[in-house]
């Protein structure tokens, strides 16, 4: 029955093809504009390494002024960094199974072939965990080693574009390149890799949380022999000294991201038994006059915490499901004053043995025909709309048009949308041919 | 073949109850020939309405072809409307978008017969109504008495042992009447039963049987007998 009913919602379009033009078109617009928000919103709402989402943890402790909280808007949260001294500390556990300290430092690149000015770049200071725990690919060599974080060795990661840039994408592996004037030696350049938002430096500030990269990593304990000044924010509270490098080491600053990776619940439990028990050993001793915070954020918790997604996202998403909901209660609209139009021929057919439920059916049929080409066109209206948005945000920093891509969970969306879209726009007014007493019409027709 | 016990039916609305039928009771025997005529709001389409199923009663039983269709719900009795009953409409109630051949094959269509079957009778159905010819012309082509006689082939196509008509030459001239009616009595003669709502006297002559609808009862039955009532199986062997 359902290839007769196809053809007969395709006669149905042909007969009134002004109306049926103008039902796809509200559907296509409703969901073009659903999955350009959507996608945009997905992007920046989503975790881009979910996949590690119960196993990747960002360390706080509340180190911060014992008078006021370290954000007077969320007086229960702790600082987002840690100090020196406690980033080091706890990094030094034997638990996680990979850690990584991580805080950027400003930067430039000298000294490949043919360069002629430096290029500035942005430059995270971090351990060799790094690579391992965020799955971070490589196109050339690998991480440093673990003995490199130690040395610390004049060793350095180049991001690919960064390489693209300064060597034309070739193996620069075992090169060397002047970072600030010193030299270092290539150990990796990595393949594509640009998680949005990027969640691991949140807090370090510098590139944005969406759209930035990071052109360079080099070992931290490299970055702090050497006595470079983080470059992203950092907070101090109280009155002691900070006006060298060695008392900000010393100091109550906050500065430095600590990342830990504890698949088990054993694991996390021991780490925050080794957090609590420090946090005692230093409360002794004069610190952490707060009560105790110590806390171990998911991936997914650190970017909520951040506030990722901004209000006007979640303002325009709902924006575009009210435009939606204008549109597929117009199609009901229409459909319905169509369906009932056509009452008589319905009433014809009830008389010559369909039943309410083959009614529904055909009527159904011809909904999600129509709902099927209005998606369709919704999709390709989508897809132009997210070019739009990319070519109108590229450069900005609110980093739209980086999130404006569309990709096979955007299709999945929009699929999901159309479904929905058809059972919306199309039950009720099947339904309700499906009731039209067939008596009523076969006298008058 | 039809058989209805003490049925009424009252239309209602916030200020009146209408009795379109009170007490009303018919036997209708399988092969027969009857006219139902009446005066206007006499309730003779209500008759044929329920008697079609199009419509549920208040009270009172309905049998037909020996089963109880009173509380049947809604996928049987579109069922037996499409394998028991066809239906002929004073306006023809083709669709019009639908051409002669695909019209005919709406019922078939619902009884989910194989194509090679529904091909087969829908051009038995419009051979016998002298239409083959005119398989993929839309109604709009055609004149009032051959949209009729389309319906009659959509009607009988299915084989149902009972047609309903409601006056099914009310829109025609009376030399396409007598066609129409021509048929129907051929279509009789073939053992269907035929229940024919008319105002037309002369037309309600030809049939086997008159029922009178006055004020939603019937009020006297037979008429006339003008023709030979059909042969039942029953009654030959009976005879024999």
């Amino acid at each position: 029955m359902i290839g007769y009913y196809v053809r007969l919602a395709l006669k149905s379009f042909r007969r009134t093809p002004g109306l049926t033009a103008l039902m796809a078109c509200a559907i296509a617009c409703g969901i073009a504009a659903c999955i350009v928000t959507l996608t945009v919103y997905h992007t920046l709402s989503g975790n881009p390494i979910w996949w590690k989402n119960g196993v990747l943890y960002a360390v706080t402790m509340d180190s911060w002024d014992p008078k006021s909280p370290y954000d007077p808007a969320q007086p229960g949260l702790a600082p987002d960094q840690l100090t020196y001294q406690d980033a080091t500390y706890l990094f030094d556990s034997d638990i996680p199974r990979h850690k990584a300290l991580l805080t950027l430092i400003g930067g430039a690149l000298s000294g490949a072939p043919g360069q002629s000015i430096p290029a500035i770049a942005f430059t995270d200071a971090t351990t060799a965990g790094f690579f391992h725990m965020f799955d971070v690919p490589f196109e050339y060599g690998g991480p440093w080693s673990a003995a490199a974080d130690r040395g610390p060795d004049p060793v350095i990661v180049l991001s690919r574009n960064e390489n693209d840039e300064l060597f034309g994408g070739a193996d620069s592996v075992g090169r060397s390149i002047l970072w600030n004037d010193q030299r270092f030696r290539i150990v990796g350049v990595l393949d594509h890799w640009r998680p949005e938002p990027k969640f691991y430096s949140l807090s370090g500030g510098g590139t944005g949380d969406f759209g930035g990269t990071t052109d360079a990593f080099v070992p931290f304990r490299w970055d702090v022999t050497q006595r470079h000044w983080p470059a992203g924010t950092f907070g101090c509270w109280g009155s002691s000294p900070t006006n060298t490098y060695r008392e900000l080491l010393g100091s109550e600053c906050v500065w430095v991201t600590l990342w830990v990776e504890l698949p088990t619940a054993g694991q996390r439990r021991r780490f925050l038994d080794f957090m609590n028990a420090y946090w005692a050993h230093q409360r002794a001793n004069g610190r952490f006059q707060r009560p105790r915070n110590n806390h171990l954020w998911k991936v997914s918790q650190w970017l909520k915490m951040h506030h990722v997604v901004s209000d006007d996202s979640r303002l325009l998403l709902r924006l575009a499901f009210a435009f939606l909901a204008v549109c597929l209660i117009n199609t009901v609209g229409i459909l319905l004053a169509k369906f009932l139009r056509g009452a008589p021929v319905s009433g014809i057919r009830r008389a010559l043995g369909a039943s309410r439920r083959q009614l529904f059916e055909q009527h159904l049929v011809e909904v999600a025909l129509l709902s099927l080409g209005g998606s369709s066109l919704g999709v390709a209206l989508g897809a132009l709309g997210l070019q739009g948005v990319h070519a109108m945000y590229a450069g900005s920093e609110a980093g739209y048009g980086a999130a404006a891509h569309f990709d096979v969970q955007g299709i999945l969306w929009a699929l999901a949308l159309a479904a929905l879209s058809t059972l919306v726009a199309g039950v009720y007014p099947a339904w309700r041919i499906g009731r039209v007493s067939p008596a009523a019409y076969l006298k008058s027709q | 073949m039809l058989k209805m016990r003490d049925i009424a039916k009252i239309y209602r609305t916030d200020l009146i109850e209408t009795h379109a039928l009170r007490h009303f009771s018919l036997e209708v025997g399988t092969g027969q020939f009857v006219a139902v005529s009446g005066p206007s709001g006499s309730g003779k389409t209500t008759f044929l309405n329920i008697a079609g199923l199009l419509e549920t009663f208040d009270s009172g039983t309905y049998e037909l072809d020996g089963r109880d269709v009173s509380r049947l719900g809604d996928d049987a009795r579109s069922r037996i409307r499409n394998e028991k009953i066809g239906f002929i409409f004073q306006s023809f109630n083709l669709i019009p978008d639908l051409d002669i051949y695909d019209n005919v094959d709406v019922p078939l269509r619902y009884r989910r017969m194989k194509t090679p079957e529904r091909r087969k009778r829908i051009e038995s159905a419009l051979e016998l109504v002298g239409l083959a010819s005119r398989m993929k012309h839309l109604p709009s082509q055609l004149s009032g008495g051959q949209q009729q006689r389309v319906a009659i082939a959509r009607a009988i196509a299915g084989d149902p042992p009972l047609i309903l008509a409601d006056e099914p030459t009310g829109n025609l001239d009376s030399l396409m009447a007598r066609q129409v009616m021509d048929l129907l009595e051929k279509i009789n003669d073939m053992g269907t039963t035929v229940v024919l709502v008319t105002h037309d006297p002369e037309l309600a002559r030809r049939a086997q049987r008159n029922i009178h609808i006055v004020d939603g009862s019937v009020l006297d039955s037979p008429a006339y007998q003008r023709r030979a009532p059909h042969p039942t199986p029953q009654a030959d062997a009976a005879a024999e």
